[in-house]
């Protein structure tokens, strides 16, 4: 068994590796047919046309080969339009480093590539996420046999490199980190691993695969093979099965399937469980031609419901049953942070200090939300473009994008998922989620969900607070008798399942005598207990 | 300003040091030796295993006690000198106190085998113990094999642990079946069965003769008093239960016998000295309840009751219905009220098992009178809260079985047996009880 496990470990590197590897490898080519269609749509500087078609056109060149020398004519090409004395803003490209290569250069650098990899799509795709799964599947397979009967088996969590920020812990820290990077800002590096899975994109609705279908059925993959592992792990755990095989439902069939089914029939790609402010940009297009309201029925059923679910289905929902429902059974976010994230939950930081951080940061984000999506409606009603100066020279774009950038790219994917094997999993819906602290509110004041603390049982051994992801201190409550009503609290359920004394129970009652402060413990003197328990 | 001197920084002396403070602005000084911090006990066997590091046993950050102006002072108390109320620490110094509170729990036994101070032969309660088993077992190339000697609670802990490191593992215990001092037979056996299932070597109704040493005073065998067998091994765990840890109080005025001797309201012969858990032992016991009590809660419980009594409010210790639990490598146990290992004249006895061998509840109840007295419970999680509240209001069997879906503490979606429990009893019986539906009401509903 503990060859199988290391053949599949050793499998699943070779496919990471050669995925990683196909990075640097395979030019690009660009042809007089590619370079005129990109032409079309990207430049109206002739100086950036002219120096470009002679430089780039019919060369081969590799992606980064490719990408400098277009940034650099696009460099070239602006000091020529500022230097023109009527200069015509229309022929300025603006060089960005978080824009310019996503939007300008990628395009091109996609329909260009030549080599292997374009051409052996389908065997590339085996050889990179083919290995990798199959490798994985084996690996976590082997677990059922190695880690001995059923039960909670954490054995070692603390002493491997992998899971206490050891050299792999920095490693896949280091992975995580660049991969986020060169997906939001650079996926002009990512031709190849993007066409792995383009012909699974031509096969579902015939388009072509960019960086976020390539996001997409990773993140599917990933979570599927780790949910594998999480079954394993749990399979004495009925709620824990029952969550995973939920959450990795959702994520499949609401985040993956249904808006590529969606675009196959020529519906706008939409993610039904996706709730504003987690989806910040949801009223972004709202006036412009493309927003859902102009895209017939469908489109006007999704913008309703987008908003009958935050006003509605999510306060309801999580009064019934806390705000786990979405962040441990239904969410994205939550989905990859409780399989992929699941072997990090005990480098959350548990401090008082963290706490306080906490507060300050996801409160921030829940404003900063606020305060932009009321901009975004103001100029929507106010019917002002997006673009133009509001005050201080800052346009309601500005503002957008700014949040799009720190919150959207930054918080939420690098810090937010690069960080699991530093800071613990759930970085983002801990720190940063302005959903989780929307419902936070709400689970801490008018919910009827806590997790039980069980008389005077606790013996203080604090395996709770270690495996708590959310970074809860579980213990200073149970060891109090005290129920536990945290805002952060996901509904996980891991505190309970590793509780060696029988603890702890997340459930739904009334509300009265939810929070019961208590000073001495169920079990001493009765007379004691009222006397403390009841000034 | 009255000085509150504690020795021992367990579970005991923190509570009782955190309920002066929530009570008074007395000074308070805590004295251990064993380790700077709080730690918890309970878990120091997580860290060996991996589960946690041993900055994760801490219940408490490290500026808390500065916070709440409780003073750690890291010293040995050599002996107590009551007439000048004075402690003498181990580098003679002298430390004043107005109220002295000794929580020096328990130490490991050691019944005078032959090389039991050898090198490699190790308890499992301080942190101390920790550090030797990680420097003798560090994993199965160093540890060839381990034997354990005493079947307690400690003695499965000990085990799991060195088994979570592969380190194959001679499990010696003195009954013919674990535990089964505590344990009725069933239950006993069940764990048993745990322990072979997880490929430990029981031996089962043996003593330890000897622990042979090797040329550099390292162990290198047991020899098994009974049938004369050697087994080699590079670690002994020694686990034949703890006793009070109070030689230092043996040459003063207070009283001891097994441990310091106390009355009620915790107080020692000697005024202003009180004696409270693990080394405590109450002149009469409470209750059925034995005289000295090596349980974290009760630890816990002496100190929130001592608090009151230090602060003005004389306040005797009386502790509730009897409730313990454990786990025994993947088989939770809880108790609630009594189920001896043998019943009693006047008891009757419910068991039922499930088919997968690790659930199983025990019931006890009055043969005559049909009240319930206790239940053991093994694999399925109960609620503390509802049976504080049936051994209160002394309901009967009828009614526990009838509520038992209210008991029932596992998470949510677990599989439920109190249909097949209930009808276990109903043909043993002859009656005919049906469960009742579950009631947040009767749940919730704190007596």
């Amino acid at each position: 068994m503990k060859t199988l496990k290391n053949i599949g470990l050793i499998i699943c590197f070779i496919g990471f590796t050669i995925f990683t590897a196909s990075i640097f490898t395979g030019t690009n080519k660009v042809s007089q047919e590619i370079f005129d269609s990109w032409v079309s749509q990207k430049v109206k500087s002739k100086f950036f046309i002219e120096k470009a078609q002679k430089e780039i056109v019919g060369k081969e060149l590799s992606a980064y080969q490719l990408s400098s020398k277009i940034i650099s004519i696009a460099k070239e090409s602006d000091a020529f339009e500022k230097s023109q004395e009527k200069i015509n803003w229309n022929n300025i490209i603006k060089v960005k480093w978080n824009k310019t290569s996503k939007n300008f250069v990628y395009p091109l650098v996609r329909a260009s590539a030549t080599g292997w990899v374009p051409k052996n799509q389908g065997l590339f795709f085996w050889l990179t996420f083919g290995l990798a799964i199959i490798g994985g599947l084996m690996a976590f397979g082997a677990d059922y046999k190695l880690l001995g009967p059923a039960g909670i088996k954490n054995n070692g969590i603390f002493q491997h490199s992998a899971t206490n920020r050891g050299i792999i812990g920095i490693g896949a820290f280091a992975f995580f980190v660049i991969f986020y990077v060169l997906l939001y800002f650079f996926p002009n590096y990512l031709i190849n691993p993007i066409l792995s899975v383009n012909p699974i994109k031509n096969w579902m609705n015939g388009n072509e695969s960019d960086q976020w279908f390539l996001y997409g059925f990773m993140y599917c993959s990933v979570m599927t093979v780790f949910a594998v592992r999480m079954f394993i792990k749990y399979r004495h755990n009925n709620y824990q099965i029952l969550r995973t095989s939920v959450v990795l439902f959702f994520q499949i069939a609401f985040a993956f399937l249904i808006p590529e089914i969606l675009v196959a029939f020529n519906k706008p790609w939409f993610d039904f469980k996706n709730a504003w402010p987690l989806d910040y940009d949801f009223f972004f297009d709202l006036g412009k031609d493309w927003s859902l309201m102009s895209q017939g029925q469908v489109g006007l059923f999704m913008f309703g419901w987008g908003i009958f679910l935050t006003l509605v289905i999510v306060p309801v929902m999580v009064y019934f049953y806390g705000k786990r429902w979405y962040c441990s059974w239904v969410c994205g976010c939550g989905g990859l942070a409780e399989t992929l994230g699941d072997p990090y939950r005990q480098l959350s930081s548990k401090s008082l200090f963290s706490w306080k951080v906490e507060r300050w940061l996801i409160h921030g984000v829940l404003v900063f939300a606020t305060l932009m999506t009321a901009l975004t409606l103001y100029i929507f009603f106010a019917e002002i473009e997006s673009w133009k100066e509001l005050a201080f020279g800052i346009s309601a774009y500005d503002v957008q994008s700014t949040y799009g950038f720190l919150i959207g790219s930054i918080f939420s994917g690098v810090i937010g998922t690069g960080f699991y094997p530093i800071l613990g999993n759930r970085v983002w819906c801990r720190f940063g989620c302005p959903l989780a602290a929307y419902m936070g509110l709400v689970q801490r004041f008018k919910s009827r969900f806590r997790i039980t603390t069980n008389g005077g049982q606790c013996i203080s051994c604090g395996n709770c607070s270690t495996y708590c992801e959310q970074g809860i201190d579980v213990r200073s409550y149970a060891q109090k008798g005290e129920n536990i009503i945290r805002s952060s609290c996901v509904g996980c359920g891991v505190c309970s399942a590793v509780c060696p004394r029988g603890v702890l129970k997340l459930e739904n009652g009334p509300e009265d005598g939810r929070i019961n402060p208590t000073e001495v413990l169920l079990g001493n003197d009765v007379d004691l207990l009222k006397l403390m328990n009841e000034k | 300003m009255e000085h509150i001197v504690i020795i021992g920084n367990g579970i005991s002396g923190v509570t009782v040091a955190r309920h002066i403070r929530k009570l008074s602005d007395k000074k308070i000084t805590i004295i251990s030796s064993e380790t700077e911090h709080f730690f918890s006990r309970t878990a120091l066997m997580y860290v060996y295993m991996g589960h946690m590091k041993f900055e994760n046993t801490k219940p408490y950050e490290d500026w808390f006690w500065d916070k709440n102006k409780i003073a750690l002072k890291k010293a040995l108390v050599k002996s107590i000198d009551t007439e000048n109320k004075q402690l003498v620490l181990d580098d003679n110094d002298h430390f004043a106190y107005d109220k002295l509170v000794i929580a020096t729990g328990s130490k490991p036994n050691k019944f005078g085998w032959p090389g039991q101070d050898l090198k490699g032969v190790i308890g499992m309660y301080h942190k101390q113990d920790l550090e030797s088993l990680e420097k003798y077992a560090p994993n199965n190339k160093e540890c060839k094999r381990a034997v354990i000697v005493g079947g307690g609670l400690i003695g499965i802990e000990l085990a799991e642990m060195l088994h979570s490191r592969n380190i194959p593992v001679t499990f010696l215990v003195r009954e013919d079946s674990f535990w089964n001092g505590v344990l009725p037979q069933e239950e006993s056996e069940m764990i048993n069965k745990e322990i072979i299932d997880n490929h430990i070597d029981l031996r089962l109704g043996v003593n330890l003769k000897e622990i042979k040493s090797d040329a550099n005073g390292k162990v290198k065998s047991i020899v098994i008093a009974e049938t004369g067998e050697e087994i080699a091994c590079n670690v002994v765990g020694l686990t034949a239960g703890v006793s009070p840890n109070i030689n230092f109080v043996k040459d003063s005025s207070i009283d001891t016998n097994r441990g310091v001797l106390v009355n009620r309201f915790l107080e020692t012969n000697t005024k202003d000295v009180y004696a409270i858990g693990d080394c405590a032992e109450q002149k009469v016991a409470i209750d059925q309840r034995r005289s000295i009590e090596a349980v974290w809660y009760t630890g816990r419980m002496m100190g929130e009751t001592l608090a009151q009594t230090i602060c003005g409010k004389k306040t005797a210790y009386k502790p509730g219905h009897w409730f313990n639990s454990a786990k025994f490598i993947d088989i939770e146990y809880q108790t609630y009220g009594w189920v001896w290992a043998k019943p009693k004249e006047n008891e009757a006895r419910f068991f039922w098992k499930h088919k997968d061998g690790k659930k199983a509840i025990h019931v006890n109840f009055d043969k005559t009178t049909r009240e319930f007295i206790g239940i053991n419970t093994f694999g399925i999680r109960m609620r503390h809260d509802f049976f504080d509240k049936v051994l209160t209001e002394k309901k009967d069997i009828e009614y526990v079985l009838k509520n038992l879906a209210n008991a029932n503490f596992d998470p949510e979606f677990y599989k439920q047996y109190e249909q097949e429990i209930i009808s276990k009893f109903n043909t043993e019986n002859n009656t005919s009880i049906k469960a009742a539906k579950k009631s947040w009401s009767l749940i919730f509903n704190r007596s």
